[in-house]
């Protein structure tokens, strides 16, 4: 579903990704890891088309997307929740759904779209009318993930989703990639929490400085020495 | 000054400041969605002035077919100067596309010299508002009543279009974050472009209306009207919309009742708007419907 082959991005005279292949096959679920500043986010900003990737290609659905505008990727269903969740603030929590399916047809399909939002998140339906900006930082989280899903992913990336969530939250949140998954999206997320995300995931990827170092299913990757010494806090 | 001047002045400073207003919504505007002062948006009144003036007298249009076509010509003009001059510094520091709006400024004027010449142009009033009413002691101009008439009707067409449609949507959305919208499907140039152009026609509007009002036209007009726009947008708390009319309606009237209360001031009737500029920024920067600054 995504091809991703020896993709290079650079920042002024930081390179900060190098010769990263990844591929993602339809209804998997893989996660990146690796510490702060190894290129995950720039690897998810180049794929969704936020960042010009400096060389390499990128492939989804078989087409070619590479250089690709993040507007339009969205619109084919390559669909970003970036870090931080980003949730239009002064915009109340209708809103932000309907932006999230701002390019779909309008009218029985949308309201359909967000009675299944509101049926998976249902505290965001007690606070529809209110601003986005005073929900909980789980509850943006909660928002972030629905406003994406109103855009009918079929390729669902995550950034972060589980950062700065209370622990009860985060089990919420991973249930809910789980059920997003088991509706037949494709997903592609980036953890901290890389205990949590390599049990769900079926593979995953080790990003250092910028090059993928380490591959292989999620069982595999927990049961690393490497991995499990420098992500999953074991000696 | 009894109870007929009183009002008098009172329907001048309307007058006056709903020109400020109609010019001051394309500041504010753009300002709200990309952070950037437009430096040529008075410029940018001149150029629909002229397409004004062209039309009625060169080709013989009526009245509201050479308003209706400069306000066209000059939206384009406004997302021609945003495709050509602004879109490529998108992403650079701030100050950057501050200094380039200056610079389509000054390209803007002195185009307008070498195309237009320096020489002033007679602007018509039209008829219709030039019909003058008297009441008692009172003398209104049809141009004193349409003028803030068309004002609050922009103003609400525009608050409608914020609040209640889905560009209106995906523009509030930008004004707060412009990588996010795009993750949304939205594309942002196309939303910035509908923004130059709605602000850029309703320069035209004031321009001309400015124009009817002071019956002359000259490449260097917009400077004056768009620099008090600016000090009304800010004013009013700029990026807001209801905001920048206030503020055009403030600055009106402080003018008007200046140069009425004390005549042997009028002289520093311009000063006066940068006083008050001057005053808000020390006092209240965010103007007075502005909201905390997001950090």
């Amino acid at each position: 579903m995504l091809e991703v082959r020896n993709l290079g991005v650079r920042y002024g005279g930081i390179q900060a990704l190098q010769g990263v292949d990844l591929t993602v096959a339809q209804g998997e679920i893989v996660c990146l890891i690796g510490a702060n500043g190894a290129g995950k986010s720039t690897l998810l900003g180049a794929v969704s088309g936020l960042i010009k990737p400096t060389a390499g290609a990128i492939a989804y659905e078989g087409r070619p997307i590479t250089g690709h505008k993040a507007s339009r990727l969205s619109r084919q269903g390559l669909i970003l929740v970036p870090e931080g969740r980003r949730v239009f603030a002064n915009l109340s929590v209708e809103e932000n759904l309907i932006l999230g399916g701002y390019f779909r047809p309008r009218g029985r399909e949308q309201q359909a779209d967000m009675a299944e939002v509101f049926d998976t998140f249902p505290r965001l339906a007690e606070r529809r009318r209110q601003q986005a900006g005073t929900l909980s930082g789980g509850e943006q989280q909660m928002l972030a993930l629905g406003r994406a899903l109103m855009g009918r992913p079929r390729l669902l990336m995550m950034d972060e989703p589980s950062l700065g969530l209370a622990p009860l939250m985060v089990a919420e949140v991973f249930g809910v990639i789980r059920r997003i998954h088991q509706r037949g999206v494709t997903v592609l997320l980036i953890e901290q929490n890389a205990a949590a995300a390599l049990a769900i995931a079926h593979r995953g990827y080790v990003l250092e400085v910028g090059r993928v170092v380490l591959s292989g299913s999620g069982q595999e990757l927990a049961s690393d020495g490497r991995v499990q010494r420098a992500y999953l806090g074991m000696d | 000054m009894d109870g007929t001047q009183f009002l008098q002045q009172i329907i001048n400073g309307l007058t006056l400041g709903s020109l400020y207003a109609l010019i001051a919504i394309g500041y504010t505007m753009v300002y709200g969605i990309l952070r950037l002062i437009n430096f040529a948006h008075g410029d940018v009144l001149m150029v629909g002035c002229y397409l004004a003036w062209f039309g009625a007298v060169q080709f013989g249009l009526p009245w509201w077919a050479a308003l209706v076509g400069s306000m066209a010509l000059t939206a384009l003009l406004g997302v021609l100067i945003d495709q050509g001059a602004y879109r490529p510094l998108r992403t650079a520091p701030r100050i950057s596309a501050l200094i380039t709006a200056i610079g389509v400024s000054f390209f803007l004027e002195n185009l307008g010299l070498v195309i237009f010449g320096g020489r002033p142009k007679a602007f018509e009033r039209p008829e219709i508002f030039n019909q003058l009413y008297q009441i008692g002691e009172l003398r209104v101009l049809s141009h004193s009543v349409w003028v803030p008439i068309i004002t609050a009707l922009v103003l609400a067409g525009l608050l409608w279009m914020i609040y209640r449609t889905r560009l209106g949507m995906a523009m509030r959305a930008l004004s707060r974050d412009l990588v996010t919208v795009q993750l949304m499907g939205i594309d942002t140039n196309r939303v910035v472009a509908i923004t130059f152009a709605i602000g850029s026609a309703l320069a035209a509007a004031g321009g001309i209306f400015w124009a009817m009002k002071y019956p002359q036209i000259n490449p260097l007009m917009g400077v004056l009207p768009g620099l008090k726009a600016f000090v009304a947008a800010v004013l009013g708390g700029i990026g807001n919309v209801v905001g920048a009319v206030l503020g055009g309606l403030v600055l009106g009237f402080c003018e008007i009742m200046l140069v009425a209360l004390w005549p042997e001031m009028a002289g520093y009737r311009d000063a006066l708007a940068f006083v008050l500029l001057i005053g808000f920024l020390l006092f209240r920067p965010t103007g007075i419907l502005g909201q905390e600054l997001p950090s």
